[in-house]
């Protein structure tokens, strides 16, 4: 109380003053810093570009409704990071101002720099995202359509025609035009359409290039995996012809293309005594089996001397080529029907309820060797195919003998089910037939 | 030394002849109920299977994550007869379990719980949450993926009890996860600590049996009704069921042998419509039915909890049923029973059809 009371008496008329003009400076000046801050922040919100177009009705308004699913403006770009002027002016001149870098929609030939001032610079680009490359102009400008355009043709794809232009998306996105599963039909919107197409003639031909590729895409072993199976490693057009420097590989690079996934196949092709007949012959490697953008699923049929083989494109009766493909079929034939053999056997033994999981597992490395043959049939010699169709083999007659020796233990189990029933039922009605002997024995006993 | 000799020797140390001579003594009621009494029998014989075979299979398993699997896929394809012991011990399992049912509700509704079997039915009780312990537990072993999953779902179970839950999730997995360490763990409850858990009451129980002899229903006159003796009519009887039980089981495991799966992963997904062993099925489903809240409250716990409940209503059956004489409380008695036996048929068939 007494403290209170000190404190109190301290309390002078003149230091209570004091104490409140402190605190009326403190408020003011706390008001000056956030006006300060509300105007900064406000200045760089600022943004007629977007205030102006949203306002415009039709195409000139799309721009503002696109922006919002582009990658750039969630990355913090706005419009004048590509087009320049000064979006913080209301008047339309002042922001359109040609000394303020403004730039209104580029011609196509210009697209390519108009991306590359940024895509370009390493140090710029980096900052934002570090593994995204910087050469997509040097190699667009190398592809087809670079050159189609540096030649002044201005129908060809640039950028904007493959990643759009305001509603440029992340390539993760799977809404993007150049997202894996989407990439085949962005190329379709021009080379799937022979009216577009109809002036591109093929390379040195007089005749223009086709236009069924997407058609035929559609059909192939790679659009299964792509779109079924949405398999996004499966290849679709750019991972064969590349997407910036895009471009038809030549009958003498068509194994090469291919080889970067199906390298082992292409490895045994370059090394076997096909590879000289092709060049020779100028015959595209892979393709001439199994076609380019319609790749069918491969299969046996593909090998041999029968209707679908396509050995007898060139090979005919009589010739070594032909026998060796004959061989080598029937090595793959042999080898198939071992596994078929010996996994009917097993499934039929598993489903009455055998256990034979340890042989169904053993016989995977029967089906690893098969595939294994069916790679080396590239290497177009009989000995290599049958250097590993000779073990899978044996596997397959051990699986088959597993079956066999598990269908014998089963019929075996049965038979002893049988003897063992029988024996038991024996003993079940003697001791039943004692039963009735003993009580029939007490029951005919006088009553004690 | 002869054979009369022996057996006198035998007889003055083990008193085999006083307790042959009770054993002749002992009589069982005639009546038209009597064949439930064939079912504690079958049941403690379908146990002595579970021993025998257990203690062979014992031989080549090997209790870890590791081996286990590979363990019992080398009894069953290289041991001789492996696959039969296998077999007739999962199905004797099976079949046990069938029989205690059997054997507690037939005592539930014939009252031969009544004054003084009140400590038999509760050893019964017991035995009856040992036998289920014991096929939770033996359900693991084989390390396969659906007792993988069975056991993480039946664990999760048991961890949302409220308060001793988690502690108790815990204890079961040997940590927070079904790892090799629950597989070792189950293995010790399986092998060491249910049977001896089970000896000891079986032996109660059946000592019980003996001291206070056969219930005889309500209605008969225990003292008027016909009897038939234990040694040898009673047990030859029993020998028969107990004989058409072996054929019975060698039949299936000749035909129906017990699947042994795929090999757990713990980093495979569940395998879909995954299922309890049959006599968790009722549970099981019920829970599945259960709204996720039942007014403030989750609805699981709510349905474990009821289960619990329900698990101790067992227990103090005969200490509820004062006087089952009555017809009125008779009537209660039976309803409550024919509902429980009815809801779990019901959800039981339901689980196995959804």
């Amino acid at each position: 109380m007494n403290q209170r009371g000190n404190n109190l008496t301290r309390l002078s008329p003149a230091r209570v003053g004091d104490s409140v003009g402190k605190v009326c400076i403190s408020v003011v000046l706390a008001a000056i810093a956030v006006l300060i801050l509300h105007v900064q922040t406000a200045a760089q919100k600022k943004d007629s570009c977007t205030e102006c177009h949203s306002r415009l009705e039709g195409k000139l308004s799309e721009p503002v409704r696109q922006m919002n699913d582009n990658i750039h403006k969630a990355r913090g770009f706005s419009c004048n990071d590509c087009h320049g002027g000064d979006p913080t002016q209301d008047d339309k001149s002042a922001a359109k101002d040609p000394r303020k870098g403004y730039q209104g929609k580029p011609k196509p030939a210009d697209i390519p720099a108009f991306c590359g001032k940024c895509h370009n610079d390493a140090f710029f680009i980096k900052s934002f995202n570090p593994a995204l490359r910087v050469d997509q102009m040097r190699e667009y400008s190398s592809s087809v359509h670079g050159q189609l355009l540096l030649g002044g043709d201005s129908k060809v794809a640039t950028c904007v025609s493959c990643h759009g232009t305001h509603d440029i998306r992340a390539i993760s996105d799977p809404l993007s035009a150049v997202y894996p599963s989407n990439v085949a039909e962005t190329c379709s919107k021009c080379h799937a359409n022979p009216d577009y197409m109809k002036d591109y003639k093929v390379f040195g031909k007089d005749y223009s290039i086709p236009t069924d590729q997407f058609a035929n895409y559609k059909l192939s072993v790679h659009a299964r995996s792509l779109y079924e199976k949405q398999d996004l490693s499966a290849p679709t057009c750019n991972d064969c012809h590349g997407n910036h420097g895009a471009a038809p590989p030549g009958v003498a690079s068509v194994a090469n293309v291919c080889g970067q996934c199906h390298a082992r196949q292409s490895e045994l092709f370059q090394a076997s005594p096909h590879k000289s007949k092709f060049d020779e012959m100028k015959l595209g490697e892979c393709i001439r089996c199994h076609n380019n953008h319609n790749i069918a699923p491969p299969s046996d049929g593909m090998i041999g001397t029968g209707d679908k083989s396509v050995c007898i494109g060139c090979h005919k009766p009589g010739d070594k080529g032909f026998e060796a493909a004959g061989n080598m079929r029937a090595k793959i034939d042999e080898a198939s029907a071992g596994i078929l053999k010996a996994s009917e056997i097993l499934d039929r033994a598993e489903r009455a309820g055998m256990e034979v999981s340890r042989p169904k597992f053993e016989l995977r490395d029967a089906i690893d060797s098969l595939t294994h043959a069916r790679v080396l049939i590239h290497t177009s010699s009989t000995a290599e195919v049958d250097k590993v169709v000779g073990p899978g083999l044996d596997v397959s007659r051990k699986g088959y003998q597993a079956g066999l020796a598990a269908l014998a233990e089963l019929s075996f189990r049965r038979k002893g089910l049988v003897v063992s029933l029988f024996f038991i039922l024996i003993l079940a009605a003697l001791v039943y037939l004692k039963v009735r002997d003993i009580e029939s024995r007490e029951s005919s006993k006088p009553d004690e | 030394m002869n054979v009369e000799a022996i057996k006198n020797w035998l007889d003055n140390r083990l008193a085999i002849s006083t307790i042959v001579a009770v054993a002749r003594k002992k009589e069982i009621p005639l009546h038209r109920h009597t064949i439930w009494y064939y079912f504690g029998g079958m049941t403690l014989f379908l146990f002595t299977v579970q021993v025998a075979t257990g203690i062979l299979l014992l031989l080549y398993y090997r209790p870890s994550a590791d081996n286990a699997f590979e363990s019992i896929q080398f009894i069953v394809t290289e041991v001789k007869f492996g696959w039969l012991i296998r077999s007739i011990h999962s199905w004797s399992a099976n079949l046990m379990i069938a029989t205690l049912f059997i054997h507690l509700f037939s005592v539930y509704f014939l009252r031969s719980y009544r004054s003084p079997r009140e400590m038999t039915w509760l050893s019964g009780v017991f035995l009856l949450f040992v036998a289920i312990c014991f096929g939770f537990s033996g359900y693991l072993l084989p390390w396969n993926k659906l007792a993988f999953f069975a056991t993480k779902v039946g664990t999760e179970i048991a961890g949302v009890v409220p308060l001793v839950g988690r502690p108790m999730l815990r204890f079961l997995r040997g940590g927070d996860d079904v790892t090799g360490a629950t597989l070792t763990r189950f293995f010790g409850f399986h092998v060491a600590v249910l049977p001896a858990t089970a000896t000891v009451l079986i032996g109660i129980h059946v000592l019980l049996v003996q001291l206070h002899g056969m219930s005889v229903p309500l209605g008969s006159d225990e003292k008027s009704v016909k009897k038939m003796k234990f040694i040898p009519n009673f047990m030859l009887r029993d020998l028969i069921g107990w004989i058409l039980a072996i054929g019975v089981l060698a039949a299936l495991a000749a035909l129906f042998p017990w699947e042994l799966g795929e090999k757990a992963d713990a980093f495979a997904p569940a395998p879909a419509g995954i299922k309890p062993e049959w006599y968790f099925l009722f549970m099981f489903q019920t829970l599945k039915y259960l709204p996720a809240k039942i007014f403030f409250f989750d609805g699981e716990v709510i349905g474990i909890l009821a289960f619990g409940l329900a698990a101790m209503a067992l227990f103090v059956v005969p200490f509820v049923d004062k006087s089952p004489g009555d017809p009125k409380k008779r009537i209660i008695f039976n309803v409550l029973g024919l509902v429980a036996l009815l809801f779990i048929v019901v959800m039981t068939i339901v689980g196995y059809l959804t």
